[in-house]
């Protein structure tokens, strides 16, 4: 397993966001985790990432314990980020943000970075046609790959992706979910937080079902697509 | 009126030169405020404990009686120096008056509170002349340099005038070059650090968005401190011009020199960096018009009275933020 949570629990505020959480991410896999609204998923990955504290619980991360790294040294491990609402810095060019993606990293020359810029204008060619634009005044689906490319450029063992068909276009959700498959196709473990559960459930190994902070089920993408209770709350009958 | 129109030169120039020193210090004011949202009111303390490192080391240093290139010497170590005191008095603020609050996850509301107390604290410890003496037995040793804190500290050195060029009907100094091409020196190479080295990139990340900032890597406390001495070097040029042009401080001067420069950092769009350049020049020549038109004793009326009005009709600023959430 590339990462194990083990009985996680995180209060937002006097809260309890989630609650026990346990389940592994297998490396090379897709991962994801489904759920409505508010029922813990991006705070399970946010404290994943070092944005949020634990209460009780373990995260590892390659069989060790992060509890106690901060967030930004948890980049330098491998785990890297595609934020919920993007993101993305918006007074910066693309180039910059996704500069701004190797920020941690060790080699940061520009030869060094040159096969991830490239990579990463390979799987979003509309970033490069862009390249130059300040990210601020792009359009929601534009500033989604920026935000999922700069989590890229950080070379990173898993990426964690947070919501990233929220607010697309239909036409632009199909899109990214092949893009997610490609990234995993390259090596990178993928963990997801979707709300939209029929689109990860098809892409994904293993998936789980949070409802108010538990995890209520859990398979592989296709058992929790076939299963009945799955389909009547979150896959529309 | 007929007294700008006599004068209009000499006013604008020496206004420029005015705001060149406003800008420096509005800088601190501006990129604290981008990074942490919060108006660092102690600022005004960092510029004038550099005024008085100016004047120690020119004591120090046995300036009087200095002539020639040797005095242009002097005021380069004594600006060396004002920057590493202003700097060290910002880093010391960051650590103690705020680091622990922010940490803490206190409102804004406390840590401009404890802005404003670390800023009191500051001056009356550099005006506490009598007890602090007394009290550590240095009367005699100390007393040149120190016992007259509460009063003018004037410089023992002065850069001679020098009438250089005409412009109009004034004759420009050596002095108003100095002041004016040193300080757009210091601002463009801050504001190239800021836009092109991977340091400044980091304080733009934090300032358009801390969360994501941690993602990348961006370790905040750094690039909080790295603002606060930025902010605190900038603020020792700004003393450092500020010596030369008006040769003498006291332990209060930082005072409405750092409301003026927070006024021209408002001024400009609090956050943007070029702003905090035009705020400060177009205050010093405003401050200047102004007192020519209706006397000097109501220099600061003016001053305040047009970031009322600017503010009025651009509540941003002239410039808009830049380092924070709008466009770069």
């Amino acid at each position: 397993m590339l990462l194990e949570v083990e009985d996680l629990s995180v209060n937002y505020g006097h809260i309890e966001a989630i609650r026990g959480l346990t389940f592994g991410v297998e490396e090379g896999s897709i991962a994801t985790l489904i759920g409505a609204n508010g029922a813990g998923k991006s705070t399970t990955l946010k404290t994943i990432s070092g944005l949020r504290k634990i209460r009780t619980g373990r995260v590892l991360f390659d069989g060790k314990d992060i509890a106690k790294v901060p967030a930004h040294e948890r980049v330098q491990l491998g785990i890297s980020q595609s934020p919920e609402g993007r993101g993305v810095f918006p007074g910066m060019t693309v180039r910059e943000n996704l500069d701004m993606g190797a920020y941690a990293r060790k080699d940061r020359s520009s030869a060094a970075l040159k096969p991830d810029f490239d990579r990463v204008l390979e799987l979003f060619p509309r970033l490069s046609e862009r390249i130059n634009q300040v990210a601020g005044t792009m359009s929601g689906g534009e500033q989604q790959m920026l935000a999922m490319g700069r989590a890229l450029m950080a070379r990173p063992r898993l990426v964690l992706l947070d919501e990233p068909s929220m607010g697309l276009a239909p036409k632009l959700i199909q899109q990214i979910f092949e893009i997610i498959k490609e990234i995993n196709a390259q090596g990178t473990t993928v963990l997801l937080v979707e709300q939209n559960a029929a689109q990860a459930l098809r892409l994904a190994d293993t998936a789980h079902l949070l409802e108010t902070g538990e995890i209520v089920r859990s398979g592989t993408g296709h058992e929790l697509a076939t299963d009945s209770s799955v389909r009547e709350a979150y896959l529309g009958g | 009126m007929q007294f700008l129109f006599d004068n209009f030169f000499a006013l604008t120039i020496s206004g420029l030169a005015l705001g060149a020193v406003y800008a420096l210090i509005a800088l601190g004011y501006t990129m604290v405020y981008g990074v942490l949202q919060f108006i660092n009111f102690a600022h005004s303390e960092v510029f004038m404990y550099g005024t008085f490192a100016v004047v120690w080391v020119l004591y120090f240093m046995g300036a009087s009686g200095t002539t020639g290139p040797a005095v242009y010497g002097k005021f380069a170590i004594a600006l060396l120096v004002a920057m590493a005191v202003s700097a060290s008095v910002a880093l010391l603020l960051e650590r103690v008056a705020y680091r622990p609050l922010i940490r803490r996850g206190a409102p804004r509301l406390i840590a401009l509170i404890s802005a404003i107390g670390a800023s009191f604290m500051l001056a009356e410890a550099m005006g506490l002349r009598d007890r602090l003496v007394g009290f550590v037995g240095l009367d005699d040793e100390l007393a040149p340099y120190v016992a007259r804190a509460r009063d003018t500290r004037g410089l023992p050195l002065e850069i001679p005038r020098v009438g250089l060029f005409t412009i109009g009907d004034y004759r420009v100094t050596n002095i108003d070059v100095i002041v004016i091409l040193s300080a757009l020196l210091m601002m463009v190479l801050l504001d190239q650090f800021v836009r092109r080295s991977r340091l400044g990139r980091g304080i733009r990340a934090v300032a358009q968005d801390p969360e994501s900032a941690a993602l990348m890597g961006v370790n905040s406390t750094r690039v909080v401190q790295l603002t606060f001495l930025l902010g605190g070097i900038m603020a020792g040029a700004a003393a450092t011009l500020y010596m030369v042009r008006i040769g003498a401080t006291r332990f209060d001067a930082g005072f409405l020199m750092g409301v003026k420069a927070f006024t021209a950092a408002v001024m400009g769009g609090i956050g943007n960096l070029r702003g905090a350049l035009l705020g400060g020049f177009v205050l010093g020549v405003a401050e200047n018009w102004g007192s020519a038109v209706i006397g000097t004793e109501w220099k600061d009326v003016v001053a305040f009275a047009l970031l009322v009005l600017i503010l009025l009709f651009r509540p941003t600023g002239l410039l808009g933020e830049s380092l924070g959430k709008a466009r770069a």
